[in-house]
């Protein structure tokens, strides 16, 4: 220490700020006065010199509680991380929490109340893709800017929304090609419930199967939202004896396919079943035993072994209880917030249009499941990971893919 | 025959059988609690699917328990006899503050009861958590059974099957061999009268009430082997309970039994032979168009009009 006479020191000291500056971590302690509100909130938001206002809007209440409750609290956790850097631009982000009750009509009248009447500058909300399509109008005209974090069928895109969860074509081709590959399998047996997420999957996956990977789909088939009776479904699976099933069942229905199905002899040492509506937050109520061996194709798994993700666990654990588990939507929407605020930062600016712009480009590179780019159409360049379900209830991560990129719009999968 | 060996068609149909069997089983289940509240008193409970869950819930709970006390291999009978005491009771309380103000007013119990299975669904979701839980089943209760390698018989149906004829055997012999079954059946035939002669209509109300309830709890509980655990888990049987009750003739146990044969064999071949949402929209089709001709269901009781 005795070598490092002040000069040194300084010159490692400005170094070392000059390599934060360009790291872009710096800029969290910048003082408010820095960026004066006049200047960086011109279109009248709830912008003061110390506090940012900003939604946060799900189904807190009702049927989608079960989905969206993980979805509030990791947007929470984002939150009080951020507010405990110091804020974005020097501003301690305050929440403003909505309701949708399940219901879509709510959803809307919610958002419009957040956006015209709260002045909000972001919203993170929303699960449901009819949820989205019921609050879109809203943003659109009021220029609002929305945080979506459910992976979801695609086929939209809005300057007023940024889409954190995966759109279907990067959630269900590369998943196809790993199991293909891996099981050789050439047959396969598509089931989903009856609604816009399954069917649209499903037809980017027979398109897939039936003309790249010359495998032939040799049954279709679609539950009614709620139905919980899948004896005649599984007899005629049985018959076609796929190599794979491809499964897209969702709310109690999936509780019910899972259970009925190992009830029947069908477990995972004689059928490989891949489904792409299975997180960590649905094995609570299937439970373990019941899906143990089979895959999920998902961006992010519970179990992933980095610096940044074992962080993420254990603070949402010691925030909300160390029982919870974190699925795949809850990771996607604890991105929302950390996408904002460096947004925001990018542009110098809380302006919506300037938001808008600043993100497309950036590359959040600590996000628990490994580094993503927002891309210009306002969706995120991810990794897809196969996980192998086990008793316990987590998965184990069997292969990740490359990056993928999004594209809501597939050129010969519509 | 369509690409398929003899063997592999003759081993389906077994399966399919029993699936439909099985499908029958547990729409007479669902709809045996509701059958006795709507079908004796007329009452329209739609929070009926709660009390289903209720019984969801003591299954999912004791099995907690039981996982740590060890004692894993019977606590499903322990749970199936306390969700039915839980559910009277609170059926029998429900009774007491709201029904029983309402009998003269069907319509209004109607929205009494949607709002009491609102309240119930909050009540579950602020006190167990909005995510779905599941039991741990007993091992015993896991898998299928095999009478040849290629036939597989899942026991959770079969140990649904065997629990909805003793419930249906135990309504019966509570409703036509009983004392308790004769005021039951007298009250609802002439209120009035059936006071001159001595008896308490209004505990019979409470009662009747209440087993109804009972009966959806053990419903619930039996379900946790085959579907879900949720706050919302109610609403996935309100609809199919109330189809069975008024398809059957709403005071009639055999209809109750009919009507959920018919409904579950119809369903569970047209399900196979059509996709599943196919079979099911047909059969309400079905429904709907045999309820036109008979508006009273299969098995309408003969009253002097």
């Amino acid at each position: 220490m005795s070598t490092l006479n002040r000069r040194g020191f300084m010159k490692a000291g400005g170094a070392l700020v000059g390599a934060l500056l360009a790291a872009g971590l710096i800029t969290t302690n910048a003082f408010a006065a820095d960026f004066p509100t006049a200047k960086v909130n011109t279109t009248g938001l709830a912008v003061t010199d110390t506090t940012v206002k900003v939604g946060i809007l799900h189904s807190a209440t009702g049927t989608m509680a079960i989905s969206e409750t993980g979805s509030i609290q990791a947007e929470k956790l984002a939150i009080d991380q951020i507010n405990a850097m110091g804020g974005i631009l020097g501003r301690k982000i305050e929440v403003i929490q909505e309701d949708g009750a399940s219901d879509w009509p709510t959803f809307a009248e919610k958002a419009k109340k957040l956006l015209a009447s709260d002045k909000v500058a972001a919203v993170m909300g929303c699960w449901t893709s009819a949820s989205r399509k019921a609050v879109l109008p809203v943003f659109e005209k009021e220029n609002g800017l929305l945080f979506y974090p459910t992976f979801y069928e695609g086929l939209e895109q809005s300057k007023n929304v940024f889409y954190t969860g995966q759109e279907a074509t990067q959630q269900v081709i590369a998943g196809l090609d790993w199991i293909a590959k891996e099981k050789k399998a050439k047959t396969f047996y598509l089931i989903g419930s009856d609604y816009i997420w399954p069917r649209t999957s499903m037809k980017i996956a027979r398109k897939h199967i039936e003309k790249n990977l010359k495998g032939s789909v040799v049954g279709e088939e679609y539950i009614a939202l709620g139905d919980t009776q899948f004896g005649s479904v599984i007899n005629k699976i049985k018959l076609k004896k796929p190599d794979v099933i491809y499964a897209a069942v969702v709310g109690g229905s999936n509780v019910a396919w899972f259970k009925q199905l190992n009830a029947a002899g069908l477990n995972s040492t004689k059928q490989t079943m891949l489904t792409i509506s299975v997180t960590e937050d649905e094995v609570l109520g299937i439970g373990g035993e019941n899906l143990a061996g089979f895959y999920s194709a998902m961006k992010y798994f519970q179990s992933q072994d980095n610096p940044a993700n074992k962080k993420f666990v254990a603070e949402f654990k010691k925030k909300w209880g160390a029982k919870s588990v974190i699925g795949d939507v809850t990771q996607a929407a604890y991105l929302g917030p950390w996408l904002y605020k460096a947004a925001v930062e990018r542009a110098g600016s809380f302006d919506v249009d300037k938001v808008q712009a600043a993100l497309p480009g950036y590359e959040l590179k600590d996000a628990p499941e490994g580094p993503v780019t927002v891309e210009k159409n306002h969706h995120l360049t991810t990794k897809l990971r196969i996980g192998q379900w086990q008793k316990d209830g987590q998965a184990k991560v069997v292969y990740t893919s490359g990056y993928i990129k999004p594209d809501p719009f597939p050129k010969g999968y519509q | 025959m369509f690409g398929y060996s003899m063997g592999d068609i003759g081993n389906i149909m077994i399966m399919q059988g029993f699936s439909g069997l099985s499908m029958f089983t547990v729409l007479l289940l669902m709809a045996l609690g509701l059958a006795i509240i709507f079908g004796q008193m007329g009452v329209i409970n739609m929070a009926h699917g709660e009390f289903m869950t209720i019984g969801a819930y003591t299954t999912v709970m004791l099995s907690k328990v039981a996982a740590t006390y060890g004692f894993v291999n019977y606590y499903f009978l322990i749970a199936i006899v306390l969700a039915f005491i839980l559910a009277f009771a609170l059926g029998y309380f429900v009774e007491f503050i709201m029904i029983r103000h309402l009998y003269k007013r069907p319509l209004d119990t109607l929205l009494a009861t949607w709002g009491l299975s609102l309240v119930m669904q909050q009540a579950f979701r602020s006190s167990f958590g909005a995510k779905e839980m599941s039991a741990e089943l007993p091992e015993w209760m896991l898998g299928s059974f095999k009478p040849t390698p290629d036939i597989d018989i899942p026991i959770n149906g079969v140990f649904v099957m065997v629990l909805a004829l003793l419930v249906t055997a135990g309504v019966y012999i509570f409703m036509y061999r009983s004392r308790w079954g004769l005021r039951v059946r007298a009250t609802v035939q002439n209120r009035v009268m059936a006071g001159a002669v001595g008896i308490n209509t209004k505990k019979v109300d409470r009662v009747t009430f209440a087993l109804g309830c009972g009966i959806a709890g053990v419903a619930g509980a039996a379900f946790t082997t085959i579907a879900s655990t949720g706050p919302t888990t109610g609403t996935l049987y309100i609809v199919d309970s109330f189809m069975v009750v008024v398809f059957g003739g709403a005071a009639s146990l055999m209809g109750t039994i009919a009507s959920a044969f018919g409904i579950a064999q119809a369903q569970s071949i047209l399900q196979f032979f059509m996709t599943s949402s196919m079979g099911k929209v047909t059969t309400l089709l079905v429904i709907v168009g045999i309820l036109m001709m008979k508006p009273e269901g299969l098995f309408a009781s003969k009253l002097r009009k």
